[in-house]
């Protein structure tokens, strides 16, 4: 293992709770920002949140339709609203509500799925998000972001905040390394972070699967000395086309990785932007298969799937070969 | 300044034969519900709502949130009543285009939130009228719902919040004309009692014939009904109120008039006016 990942393991924390503590420092000073809730505090990481500033949290219950709608009216009335739920549920049950309220409606909410993707691990189906970004995509004016570790995390809830505009962020319970001590690599909505250079192959991840592209990358380069590009999309939507066609014409191969169903992800959408524009290089999408999950904790699924370091590379030398 | 009742029994009028003028030239629209609820909105924005084109950007504004969004019909003659925009607009109602589509938007000057999906308005209006008691504002919050929407649960997911945070500044009124596209409330999912049940939530709930100016000014004026509790008006109405064929018909839910049709239906209009 390369020393860059060694010096990335320290002060990982889960983003959640990168999140819960940004948002109340923020908060601390700003008396319209709102979280509310849906009995999510604990989960959300709100307690001492909700402790600190009890005229700032709102509960609803668990009631995620009303969640969204009321944070709706909330915003409309200029309130910086956080409407967090797990975002299994949040993106499901209140589908309607954010296509309406919050979209179509322009309200700003600030719509906060936690414990994404498989996190839930053994909890099983019922509680995975792994349509969120899907649905979301195909709804008008939404930011769509997952951040991947506690830097982008603390800057994306900070930009949340700044962004009056409706956003959805994704995050997780597991404790995340920094993929850089490079802070210099800004955090923008819309941009993706170029997190490793290489001219063989791009990796692009988001969210939790971001650090496992990293460790693959870094064995691909030890092992059989590939240079690889790896990059954190973090912003789905709107994606940076105009990073994704640069590396497409700049590297050899594309691989997008995520914590989602292959189907209408991030790697649909670099897919139908690729198509668009001629690409005519090896690619391939890592995600969940259109499957209910085998049981097991967020590490056991990825590696079950592929979306571990030794996973991603793999998927790698076969697409190459592939060539 | 107040207008009198006679005033506001003159706008009624006026305002149903506009829906109707509007409907018939747009080929669409939601007859039935508009001509229900038209009183309730003339007495809102002519006797209670502080809300006008001038204010309509102020923090302090009245919110008006219209949750059976299809009747816009009777929401878009109020408006234009008021000033918000030119009523000529009204002949785009529908077209290629036209900002005035058959459910409400903001995209229509006076339009507070995009509805139309049933359930939708309760919620955001807890979430406005809680904005105002965090706020210490003294603006008010009026919904109008539908009796066929009720069975939305997200109606009572916010029913019980609104009581939880005692939202007394949020007024709801349900336009409870008994009929809905497929038939009477009973038969398609019974709702009643409805006072039983808003009672039960913790809701304040008074009872007033709709289409009765002087009781719904009576109604609006002990807002709120008990200190501490989110107020309810179910307002008996009659789907189609005012066209006598029309009325409690089901046919007319989203029936348009044909040339026939609307000239009688403005004869009997213009038959109130003259005082037959």
């Amino acid at each position: 293992m390369g020393a860059v990942i060694e010096n990335t393991t320290i002060n990982g924390k889960p983003n959640q709770d990168i999140f819960s503590a940004t948002l109340q420092e923020l908060a601390g000073h700003d008396r319209n920002i709102i979280a509310v809730t849906s009995d999510s505090r604990g989960s959300g990481k709100l307690v001492a949140f909700g402790k600190e500033l009890p005229d700032q949290i709102v509960e609803i219950g668990i009631a995620e339709q009303n969640l969204v709608g009321v944070a709706a009216g909330l915003a409309s009335a200029g309130k910086k609203a956080f409407a967090v739920s797990p975002a299994c549920f949040l993106t499901a049950r209140a589908l309607e509500q954010i296509k309406n309220d919050v979209a179509y409606s322009n309200n700003p909410v600030r719509l906060i799925g936690i414990s994404a993707g498989v996190s839930y691990g053994a909890l099983g189906s019922t509680h995975h998000s792994l349509h969120d970004f899907a649905v979301l995509r195909a709804i008008n004016n939404l930011i769509i972001a997952a951040p991947a570790d506690n830097f982008e995390t603390r800057e994306a809830v900070k930009q949340a905040v700044q962004t009056n505009k409706p956003l959805y962020l994704r995050f997780g319970k597991k404790a995340m390394p920094a993929l850089t001590n490079d802070e210099g690599i800004a955090f923008e909505f819309g941009k993706g972070r170029v997190i490793k250079q290489g001219n063989d192959l791009t990796i692009i991840a988001t969210g939790e699967t971001v650090y496992p592209a990293l460790q693959a990358a870094e064995k691909l380069e030890l092992e059989q000395g590939l240079k690889v590009t790896v990059v954190s999309m973090h912003t789905i939507k709107p994606l940076d086309a105009e990073l994704v066609l640069q590396l497409a014409e700049k590297t050899g191969a594309m691989i997008t990785v995520e914590e989602h169903s292959v189907y209408g992800g991030l790697g649909e959408a670099c897919a139908s932007l690729l198509l668009a524009n001629g690409y005519h290089k090896p690619f391939k999408i890592m995600g969940i298969p259109d499957e209910y999950t085998v049981t097991g904790s967020q590490t056991e699924i990825f590696d079950h799937y592929g979306l571990s370091a030794d996973g991603i590379a793999l998927a790698v030398t076969k697409l190459l070969v592939k060539q | 300044m107040m207008m009198t009742e006679n005033e506001l029994a003159g706008k009624s009028v006026a305002y149903r034969k506009k829906i109707l003028k509007y409907i018939v030239g747009a080929k669409a629209g939601h007859t039935g519900g508009s001509l229900s609820c038209v009183d309730i909105l003339n007495v809102l924005y002519n006797s209670v709502l502080n809300i006008s084109p001038q204010n309509f950007t102020s923090p302090d504004r009245d919110r008006y949130i219209q949750s059976k969004g299809h009747c816009v019909e009777a929401l878009y003659v109020v408006l234009a009543d008021k000033g918000f925009f030119p009523e000529d607009d009204l002949h785009t109602l529908c077209r290629y285009k036209s900002h005035y589509i058959g459910h409400p938007t903001r995209k229509v000057h006076g339009v507070e939130q995009n509805t139309g999906a049933l359930g939708h308005g309760l919620p955001i209006s807890v979430g406005t009228a809680l904005a105002a008691k965090m706020d210490d504002k003294a603006y008010r919050v009026f919904t109008l719902l539908g009796d066929g929407e009720l069975p939305e649960g997200s109606n009572w997911e916010a029913a019980l919040t609104a009581a939880h945070y005692k939202l007394d500044n949020l007024c709801a009124v349900i336009d409870n004309n008994k009929l809905q596209i497929t038939g009477t409330n009973a038969e398609v999912c019974n709702t009643a009692p409805i006072d039983a049940k808003f009672e039960s939530f913790g809701w304040a709930v008074k009872q007033v014939d709709g289409h009765d100016i002087k009781a719904l000014n009576e109604a609006f004026a002990a807002l709120p009904f008990e200190k501490g509790k989110p107020s309810l008006i179910i307002a008996h109405t009659i789907k189609g109120k005012g066209i006598s064929f029309m009325e409690n018909s089901v046919k007319w839910h989203h029936g348009v008039p044909d040339k026939e049709q609307y000239e009688t239906a403005i004869a009997e209009l213009d038959g109130v006016t003259a005082g037959n």
